[in-house]
């Protein structure tokens, strides 16, 4: 039967790559690369990872990051949620969030350079005229040694993320039942959805969570852009270890990059201590009864928090627009001298074949990753167990950074003397897009309501007829949402498209990259727009879509609201 | 056991492959090697340099894929240009890979090559100079000698400038075609400063008495090493040992009055030396945002393109240090296993026509330097060059002509590694 192959196929597709490209990764790590000359087993290169000046910096800045983004993006999504439910904001911020949630990180990360660099968006509003200051301030707000803005600019990004996902997994725990309860009982709202809700909810958050940790602590892009640079993040450092021309660096990167995986692992397990230990200190607050916590100072920063991390994306973007349009714009003009097509048509030559490209590999990709996805999780369901193991597996190429696994793989590839080219970058994308497609779907599959299936049952409908008319159009918002992810995904691998494709496939994003390292801030800008419109049209299209489908089910648009 | 295969990789069809594999061994399937075995092509990569008619015909029709540093968009725009006449002129179809790294390039033919990839390569053409010119040849990983075969090659003078045959005092020795000159220049905001420092020691001075409107890219970003660079050839006594291999010289000690300056210069940088930009354009920005006042540059002709493209503002203003600055030439590498040498070949003698220089050099292209010697060309020829009008601001030929060679190509890594150690630090 079809479905059953569903799961040992993504088993082939995800696991064997990975696994293998870590392998084949693994021993330069340990000084073997016959080409380079390294024909022995040697520890010497992690001695020199850990000589290397600043290191431990690195390492402490990737973990803090790793850490701290996921905490305070959680923190505010839940107090949001608390407080927020039902009110004119919460339907605002919800429509926000799909669009903004497609923009790559690194688009975001400009914005936030514009927006409050000394030089930025923020500093110009009260120059010369409040502050004084006709030339920018000599301020380290940007890349400054603490990793404070590469954190905000995670966390304005992780937020839509957490949002979304929190958003999708509500309905399948039944809030507005266990609130009513609650609320009957004499809790105040926030207080009852932190101890109603938060606690049921929280398991559906943890895997996309553990991603959040993952990128948060193992990202290239948003850390060379908003990051310190004395010393780095590990990630850019073992970039640039990868980067140097020096061949015998390439040691060090691969011993690097397998310290990456700690670091990564290592942030996920402190996580996990903390949950532990949250739970155990929080087990008494949860049952003392008390039906008031701290009211209105949470339900500030409840209300506070998102509706600001999300004006600061928004803000951040339409300023990456204008400088797209701007021409000379200098420090303390508020506005450009003039209004410009120059950086568009100066990128419109070239941007013919990277959109064709993009849109050629993120299609197909993603229609089939959700095929394959929808069956597995069908097959699981029709077999009547959950796969705990897998999912976990799922997670390697998320946690793996990236550079670690895909230079054994061009190794691999090359063995196999399968041309770079299309299909590797096709297979490539699937890595990714596969596991974030599973982890956003696979809840909302597990958690729907199986009554609705037995009703199926109960008037004759067969195994398919229950799926096909029964589950998935019920499910049409997450599965356009989750397709969604997959699309944006896809649109913004920078590293797997450039080492697969032998940089003969060129993207957008691949595009913004080569120019981000040296374009004017007009052209960086026209190609972050275009990287974000793309998936932005995704997500309205997963937003707008099921709202038209169910436009005469009262039942359905109640859940809508989650999608 | 390396250098074996590698010199075998040439003359032989699939063997290394199989003598790759047994290096690389451990745990491959035997079903591998059938299907390597199976699928390893008879070399169709093979060229003879020294029959161009025959060059030209191989050529005809085949798909060149060219890589370079795809940072700038007037290259890339160049590149679209040179794409077009090449296939009008020689059936070629020219593709642009554009690299964040000219270092990816390297990696990629490593990989290939460690997988026993000896004639499908997937890089025909290279823009590359310095170390990643010296890490190719040092691991046998360039095609050639091919470059002084070519009918343009002529037009560089080499005997008269040894530059075009010396890749920072590394001998050339025919793996590579020179295609563009670079010079460091410096270049300033004379809205803001009238007056900028005429050599490093000058800079110091000026940096104290205008904290906050200099910095230079972080090593190892290239143009910052080059900062290095000409920074230790102004302060440092004895120059001579920085043109031989570092390992001939005491280190420490020479590279001491370096370290003692950067020292002092790095409190009066921009953001007081926490942060460093990464690389020329992000420099060209900061003085377009208002951060800085000095900056430098690579490309003697960065001010009138980037006035012209309103990328740096029109008060900026680009001089040569005194003491005369660095200056190099690029060059264009063929893989050892490129799987169109001839197009590859036929590329880099067009790129070396007076046209194409030509081309290159106008302020709406590249704004380069050409490396073709004008006493070389015909009338014809010199008249394309003669036509070119850079507009006022446009440094000299007698500035430009205070020049300073490029140390041995070791130093670069050496003293990169020392900045890192040094800086690279919380402080």
């Amino acid at each position: 039967m079809m479905l059953r192959l569903a799961t040992p196929l993504i088993f082939l597709l995800l696991l064997v790559p990975v696994l293998a490209g870590i392998v084949i990764s693994f021993l330069p790590a340990f000084g073997f690369l016959p080409a380079l000359g390294g024909n022995q087993l040697t520890l010497q290169w992690w001695q020199t990872l850990a000589d290397v000046p600043g290191i431990t910096h690195s390492v402490s800045l990737s973990l803090i990051a790793g850490l701290v983004t996921p905490l305070i993006a959680l923190i505010l999504v839940l107090l949001f949620l608390a407080s927020a439910s039902g009110r004119r904001l919460d339907s605002w911020t919800r429509r926000l969030i799909s669009p903004v949630l497609a923009v790559p990180h690194a688009a975001a990360a400009f914005g936030l350079v514009f927006l409050i660099a000394p030089s930025g968006f923020l500093f110009r509003l009260f120059s010369p005229a409040l502050s004084g200051w006709d030339r920018a301030p000599d301020l380290l707000i940007i890349n400054d040694i603490w990793g404070l803005s590469l954190i905000a600019g995670l966390v304005i990004k992780e937020i839509p993320f957490l949002m979304l996902v929190a958003m999708a997994a509500l309905p399948q725990i039944n809030p507005e039942q266990r609130l009513a309860m609650a609320r009957t009982l004499g809790y105040s709202p926030v207080t009852a959805w932190l101890k109603v809700i938060a606690p049921a909810l929280y398991p559906l958050l943890r895997l996309p969570l553990f991603a959040v940790i993952a990128y948060a602590s193992a990202n290239i892009d948003v850390a060379l852009i908003l990051g310190p640079n004395l010393p780095a993040t590990l990630s850019v450092r073992l970039l640039d270890w990868f980067a140097d021309p020096d061949l015998d660096n390439r040691f060090l990167a691969a011993a690097a990059a397998i310290l990456q995986l700690g670091v990564s692992a290592l942030a996920i397990s402190l996580w996990i201590a903390g949950e532990k230990l949250l739970g155990w200190l929080t087990n008494g607050w949860m049952q003392n009864g008390q039906r008031r916590y701290c009211e209105k100072p949470l339900q500030i920063v409840g209300r506070a928090g998102v509706p600001l991390a999300l004006s600061i994306l928004v803000m951040g973007l339409l300023l990456l627009l204008m400088n797209a349009f701007a021409g000379f714009w200098r420090f303390p003009d508020t506005l450009p001298d003039e209004w410009t097509l120059r950086h568009w048509r100066s990128a419109g030559m070239a941007i013919v074949t990277p959109l064709s490209n993009t849109l050629r590999i993120a299609v197909p990709v993603t229609g089939l990753t959700l095929v394959l996805v929808v069956a597995s999780l069908e097959a699981e369901h029709r077999q009547q167990r959950e796969r705990s193991l897998f999912a976990g597996l799922l997670y390697l190429p998320l946690i793996i950074p990236q550079v670690a696994f895909l230079f054994g793989l061009i190794v691999i590839t090359e063995l196999l003397q399968w041309q770079p080219g299309y299909w590797l970058v096709a297979l490539g994308h699937i890595l990714f897009v596969l596991p974030y497609m599973y982890l956003t779907l696979a809840q909302v599959y597990r958690r729907f309501d199986t009554r609705w299936l037995q009703l199926g049952a109960t008037l004759g409908a067969t195994a398919n007829q229950r799926l096909w008319r029964i589950r998935l159009p019920m499910l049409l918002a997450p599965l356009l949402t989750s397709a969604a992810i997959g699309l944006a995904i896809s649109i913004s691998l920078y590293l797997p498209t450039q080492l697969l494709g032998a940089g003969r496939i060129s993207t957008i994003t691949t595009e913004a990259v080569a120019l981000a390292s040296g374009g004017s801030a007009g052209v960086i800008a026209v190609l972050a727009s275009l990287q974000a419109i793309l998936p932005m049209l995704a997500f309205t299209a997963a937003l707008v879509v099921p709202q038209l489908v169910w436009r005469q089910r009262a039942g359905m648009r109640d859940t809508r609201d989650y999608e | 056991m390396t250098d074996v295969v590698s010199a075998a990789v040439n003359d032989w069809g699939f063997l290394p492959v199989m003598a790759r594999r047994a290096a690389f061994g451990k745990g491959l399937l035997a079903v591998v090697t059938c299907y390597l075995i199976s699928v390893a092509l008879p070399g169709k990569a093979q060229v003879d340099t020294d029959n161009w008619p025959l060059v030209l015909e191989q050529a005809h029709g085949q798909e060149l894929y060219f890589n370079t540093w795809g940072g700038e968009s007037r290259i890339n725009g160049y590149l679209a240009w040179v794409a077009a006449q090449v296939r009008e002129r020689f059936a070629i179809s020219l593709q642009h890979v554009r690299l964040a790294d000219t270092a990816l390039a390297v990696s990629r033919v490593l990989a290939e090559k460690q997988a026993g990839n000896t004639d499908g390569g997937t890089i025909d053409l290279l823009w590359v100079n310095g170390e990643n010119f010296a890490a190719l040849k040092n691991n046998n990983l360039l095609f050639g000698p091919w470059s002084e075969q070519l009918p343009n090659f002529a037009l560089v003078d080499a005997d008269n400038f040894p530059e075009m045959r010396a890749d920072f005092t590394v001998p050339v020795d025919g793996l590579e075609a020179p295609w563009l000159r670079a010079q460091l220049i410096f270049y300033f905001d004379s809205a803001v400063i009238a007056d900028p420092p005429q050599s490093i020691p000058a800079l110091l001075t000026w940096a104290k008495n205008n904290p906050g409107e200099f910095t230079y890219p972080k090593p190892p970003a290239f143009l910052g090493s080059t900062f290095l660079k000409q920074a230790l050839l102004e302060l440092a006594r004895d120059t001579d040992a920085l043109f031989a291999p570092v390992e001939q010289s005491d280190f420490e000690q020479i590279t001491a009055v370096l370290w003692q300056y950067l020292d002092q210069l790095h409190p009066y940088l921009l953001r007081k030396g926490r942060y460093f930009p990464s690389n020329g354009a992000q420099l060209r920005r900061l003085m377009a945002d208002g951060d800085t006042a000095l900056a430098f540059s690579f490309s003697p002709n960065e001010v009138i393109t980037g006035i012209r493209n309103r990328e740096l503002p029109e008060t900026a203003r680009s001089y040569v240090l005194k003491g005369g600055t660095i200056a190099n030439v690029s060059f264009l590498a063929i893989p050892f296993n490129a799987s169109n040498k001839a197009a590859a070949m036929v590329v880099a003698n067009y790129l070396l026509s007076a046209e194409a220089q030509a081309q290159a050099s106008l302020p709406e292209q590249m704004g380069s330097t050409t490396v073709l010697s004008m006493a070389q060309l015909n009338t014809q020829q010199q008249a394309l060059f003669d036509a070119i009008d850079l507009g006022p601001g446009a440094l000299s030929p007698q500035d430009l002509a205070r020049t300073r060679q490029e140390p041995h190509p070791s130093w670069m890594p050496a003293l990169e590694a020392a900045w890192l150690t040094r800086y690279n630090r919380r402080q």
